[in-house]
């Protein structure tokens, strides 16, 4: 890290995440002067030009790539149109141990004075809960499920390179022969294509708004600059602004500054979860690397400053702050941007090149908390870029996590995506699979699979509460077999999904008729074309996920129930569920042997896997191909980033020996300490299940550091990654961490802040993790050596 | 088709050979040897190692006793055959019923062709890494018929094989292991022979015979020098064993023989507790890097090149 990177690197690192109600003043006052008087995509529209012309900006000493989302660094918008915080949610958020952000005195006065005042009642949220059905409300209230999007903006969107190619400029001559094609004599939507139309063109305004303001601010800080040398940069940086995002960009500068403003661009318009990612960086640079080092304008160096700059940007944008339940489930400051390195490119060919090593480098020298990246490992990616990913993995902070860009395809081919259009494809969020540029892919919530089987074990009642939330499956004690018991689980399932997919599809629908997305439309291929948002089915393709969690422990828990109930016969229904009921008080005897004396998932042996493979089918047979509102259909992934643990304190003891309130099995991994056998064992037993008909799964596997030492520690762990990819697995993410350097470092936080541990789909910093968090990390099985 | 006694099967172990390999622990070794970390490995019959700890009182154990013995007040090492388990018609069936695994019984008879398809689970991972199985122990030599005929059904099976031996057995069953192609991970421990005695309990003659006959025989040899503080690391024996090493010349190809330094370590300290044995080397501290360093320096005096570790 050079000077001007360690400077920038440490203001943001250091830099305490606050609350800017900026934002939401500029919305509001705009509301109040437009609705009712502009078409919804207009409104939105002309609102996201709006901020583009009149928030803050913001340039710092130092930096060659501009623009905040916030007046300054860390400080995030909020979006009163979709949750509008009450006075007490702001001084909660300013106080919370965990994950909080600093909220000043004039912010809560904003928002009792004027905020609140308009948005309650109004907000999406609150339209929301008034209509939502009280069975999902007490479904939800009880942990069987999250939703996404009660409190923000569907995200999970990932660029293509159409932005490196052109301009906002040639998108409007785009929408205007859109508009120009309207068949105004028989198609019926016609106006309201016209509309969206329009509504895309004000937002590509607004971009280049946005730019033009920070080109005249690096114009006005030049003229007064005494050194020569930054005085020049601030030109260089006025330069680009006017360039970007208006054209494409000619150079390794100006493509990092036009992704840079796009991504701005779409998460000040709204607040989608995830974010939003470059997708493909590297291949989207290597052209401009390439050409930039060949005519001598752009050294390695350089190259790898300006990246280490734009990596800084996304670390300057921490999440907006959550309420309720999804605080709770997600406290984090990651926001999810996952940058992709290596892959296939659109011709099948490899696609790493110089600036994926870049890549790798800066990622390994800032430890950073954002922007997360992964390495798609194709059977054509070089060893090298393998072996170098596996040497940052080795220094122990979860990056990159690891990917199969093989099955990446095939997952998309197999749902009728195009070949090329698939190989430009790859994760977004977590471990999410979609087509860059051409898709919405949207993420409605986690599904508690360990609490429905609850349900099943109780008559459809949550033990929990004493509440009748499923359906009246019958008392266990009565089951003739194991069939039965696997019966009713099922049946628990469907009415479960059947309940959040009702309110899925609501929220979906309040989204495209509230809070369309203009800018967000004309960057994602085929939205122009068709006149059509976002949210309106306008992408080319249009997926909904509902993420599985607790594979594990349902797995488990029902291998523990089938061996000792009704194979063995030596635990009877009546002790078991009141052992369960008093949280195994009294019967650790009976809790261990359920714990100890099962075959469970994890350990490559067919009696628990098979059960896993059953409840995977299940699970997809519920979700998979439910048409969803924008003419797509649902489909499951196996993703619990760090729901597991919110959804575990709602869930009682379970069969497989876990207690109360403790972590459920995470993503598709075994279950906290049951795989036993070695990561060779995980990765068969994880290879049984179909990854290919999800939209991802999650495999955490956590190292001890002595396991990967040498060059033969990382060819061996290379190995392991390219086995369990040939055999179908979709990921695989380590902790290089010893538990003695984790329990010092819940001893004394201070002297571990920059420790980053994977803690999902994503790192944190070990010390910013709550509690319970914390402990499931640590309980995770830590493959050793022998 | 003959049965083996294991007693353990580590799947993704990285310091037995090259790949990703799976280590067979076979039970039962002529050695004696101070710092062993595999002492439930050294009897040859089954055994239960005990961690009271673990025990949650339940009781299991005594139901289960066909003898109708607590296992957990004996006072003494369950072994198969002896003592208070003299008689009994089904050894290990406290261990099972324990759900606590504050018992756990060390050793499996199995089938070769069961053992040879555990070992097969595992080959997508040996393909790919240019691994195999790692037969260890114990002293994997000491199950003589057994091991050749696991060696030779793995060659058949296309699962490469390596051996990790004292060296301590007779020269046609070393040599007729040779004939089936596995690496031999071959311990050099001291050359001093009253020292070796005293150190291991057996004599070295044999096992330098063995050396230098598999050398002879092109075997591929991987040497390997368990660095034991106060034991083989003082004057003179570090320097006899880079002689040893140099005189049995190059590896066939050419190449200089490789030799690792595995550094003692003292992870085994809790097997001996839960045998309620003691730890002879129970005060003896791991290597320093220097030493470690020093040691590498001297193979490299004589031309060698030595890696620490694995």
């Amino acid at each position: 890290m050079n000077e001007r990177i360690t400077a920038l690197r440490k203001a943001s690192f250091d830099a305490r995440p606050s609350f800017s109600a900026e934002r939401a003043v500029l919305t509001t006052d705009f509301y109040l002067e437009w609705s009712g008087r502009l078409s919804t995509p207009m409104l939105r529209a002309l609102n996201f030009k709006n901020l583009c012309e009149r928030k803050a900006i913001y340039l710092g000493p130092g930096e060659l790539i501009v623009g905040e989302r916030g007046p300054k660094p860390k400080a995030v918008s909020s979006f009163p149109e979709l949750t509008c915080h009450s006075e007490e949610d702001l001084r909660i958020l300013d106080s919370r141990p965990m994950a909080s952000y600093a909220v000043s005195a004039a912010d809560i006065t904003a928002y009792r004075e004027k905020v609140i005042p308009y948005w309650r009642g109004r907000s999406m949220r609150d339209r929301a809960f008034a209509e939502i059905p009280e069975d999902w409300k007490a479904m939800y209230g009880a942990g069987l499920f999250t939703e996404f999007m009660e409190q923000r903006a569907p995200g999970h969107t990932a660029l293509d390179g159409a932005i490196y190619r052109k301009g906002m400029l040639d998108y409007k001559a785009e929408i205007a022969a859109s508009r120009a094609r309207i068949d105004w004599g028989s198609d019926p939507a016609a106006l309201a294509k016209e509309e969206e139309l329009k509504a895309m063109d004000a937002a590509c305004d607004g971009a280049i708004v946005f730019a033009e303001r920070h080109a005249a601010l690096a114009e006005t800080m030049a003229a007064s600059e005494p050194d020569p040398a930054r005085a020049a940069e601030l030109r260089r940086i006025a330069e680009v602004c006017r360039r970007v995002p208006a054209r494409a960009p000619r150079d390794f500068w100006e493509a990092l500054q036009m992704y840079w403003f796009v991504h701005l661009g779409t998460i000040t318009e709204l607040n989608g979860w995830d974010a939003m990612s470059p997708g493909h960086l590297d291949q989207h640079l290597a052209p401009f690397y390439e050409k930039g080092i060949a005519d001598g304008t752009l050294t390695r160096e350089s190259a790898k400053e300006l990246l280490s700059c734009f990596w800084i940007k996304v670390n300057n944008t921490p999440a907006p702050p959550k309420v309720g339940v999804t605080a709770a489930e997600s406290g984090t400051y990651n926001d999810f941007t996952n940058i992709n390195l290596g892959a296939l490119k659109r011709d099948g060919t490899d696609g790493s090149s110089e600036v994926s090593y870049i890549a790798l480098e800066v990622l390994d020298e800032l430890q950073l908390l954002q922007p997360q990246a992964n390495v798609q490992v194709s059977a054509k990616t070089p060893d090298r870029l393998l072996k170098a990913a596996c040497a940052v993995i080795r220094r122990g902070s979860g990056y990159p996590s690891l990917f199969n860009a093989d099955e990446v395809v095939e997952a998309q081919t197999g749902m009728g995506k195009g070949i090329e259009d698939a190989r430009e494809g790859g994760t977004s969020g977590c471990v999410e699979t979609g087509c860059f540029g051409k898709e919405a892919y949207l993420l409605h919530g986690y599904l508690n699979a360990p609490k429905i089987l609850e349900l099943a074990l109780n008559d459809g009642v949550d033990p929990c509460s004493g509440a009748r939330l499923g359906a009246a499956t019958g008392d266990p004690a009565r089951f003739a077999d194991f069939e039965a018991l696997y019966a009713a689980f099922e049946r628990q399932l469907r009415l479960v999904v059947d309940t959040k997919v009702r309110v899925s599809n609501y929220l979906d629908r309040m989204f495209s008729a509230y809070a369309p997305a203009p800018f967000l439309s004309v960057v994602v291929a085929d939205c122009i074309e068709k006149g059509l948002d976002y949210y309106e089915g306008g992408a080319r393709y249009n997926t909904d996920y509902i993420q599985c969690c607790g594979l594990g422990t349902v797995t488990d828990s029902l291998a523990a129930i089938r061996r000792h109930v009704f194979e063995e016969g030596k635990v009877a229904w009546a002790e078991l569920r009141s052992a369960l009921a008093a949280d195994w008080k009294g019967r650790e005897d009976l809790r261990l042997l359920m714990s100890n004396k099962t075959p469970r998932f994890g350990n490559d042996e067919d009696y628990a896997d098979q059960i896993a493979q059953r409840v995977f089918e299940s699970m997809y047979r519920t979700i998979d191909g439910r048409p969803s509102p924008r003419g797509g259909t649902y489909r499951m992934n196996l993703l619990s980033t760090t729901c597991h643990v919110y959804f575990g304190l709602r869930t009682g003891a379970s069969p497989d020996g876990r207690h109360a309130t403790l972590p459920i099995s995470d993503g598709a991994s075994p279950a906290q300490g049951a795989d036993r056998h070695g990561p060779t064992a995980v990765a068969k037993s994880l290879a049984k299940i179909d990854h290919a008909r999800t939209g991802g799964s999650l495999l955490n596997q956590r190292f001890l550091p002595s396991a990967l030492e040498g060059e033969a520690g990382i060819d061996k762990l290379a190995s392991l990654v390219r086995t369990y990819f040939r055999m179908g697995g979709h990921h695989i993410q380590f902790n290089v961490v010893d538990t003695e350097t984790l329990r010092k470092a819940q001893a004394k936080p201070e002297d571990y802040r920059d420790l980053l541990v994977r803690v999902a789909g994503y790192s944190d910093y070990f010390v910013n993790l709550d509690k319970n968090h914390q402990e499931e990390i640590i309980s995770r099985t830590a493959q050793e050596v022998c | 088709m003959s049965s083996g006694l294991v007693f353990d099967i580590r799947r993704y172990a990285l310091h037995d050979g090259p790949g990703i390999r799976t280590a067979v622990f076979l039970k039962g070794c002529p050695l004696r040897c101070l710092w062993c970390h595999n002492p439930e490995g050294l009897g040859a019959p089954r055994e239960i190692l005990a961690r009271p700890g673990r025990c949650v009182g339940c009781g299991a154990c005594g139901r289960a006793c066909p003898l109708g013995l607590d296992p957990r007040s004996l006072g003494e090492l369950l072994v198969e055959g002896r003592g208070a388990c003299a008689s009994c018609p089904s050894f290990g069936s406290c261990a099972e019923a324990c759900p606590a695994e504050a018992l756990q019984l060390v050793g499996r008879r199995v089938e070769a062709a069961e053992l040879l398809a555990e070992i097969a689970r595992d080959r997508p991972f040996y393909d790919e890494s240019g691994g195999g199985v790692t037969f260890t122990g114990g002293e994997p030599l000491a199950q003589g018929p057994f091991l050749l005929e696991m060696l030779a059904a793995c060659r058949a099976a296309g699962i490469g094989t390596a051996v990790d031996t004292s060296g301590y057995a007779p020269e046609e069953l070393v040599l007729a292991a040779a004939g089936l192609g596995p690496i031999f991970l071959y311990d050099v421990k001291l050359v001093d022979e009253t020292r070796h005695k005293a150190a291991t309990g057996v004599s070295n003659a044999p096992i330098l015979r063995n050396l230098r006959a598999l050398a002879a025989a092109g075997a591929d040899l991987r040497l390997r020098l368990p660095l034991i503080p106060g034991v083989n690391d003082g004057p003179g024996d570090l320097e006899a064993a880079a002689e040893l090493v140099a005189s049995l010349g190059a590896a066939p190809g050419g190449a200089p023989r490789p030799l690792h330094i595995l550094p003692y370590h003292d992870a085994a300290r809790g097997k001996y507790r839960m045998r309620g044995a003691s730890f002879e080397l129970d005060r003896t501290a791991p290597p320093d890097p220097a030493a470690l360093e020093r040691a590498a320096a001297v193979f490299a005096a004589s031309g060698l090149h030595a890696t620490i570790g694995g």
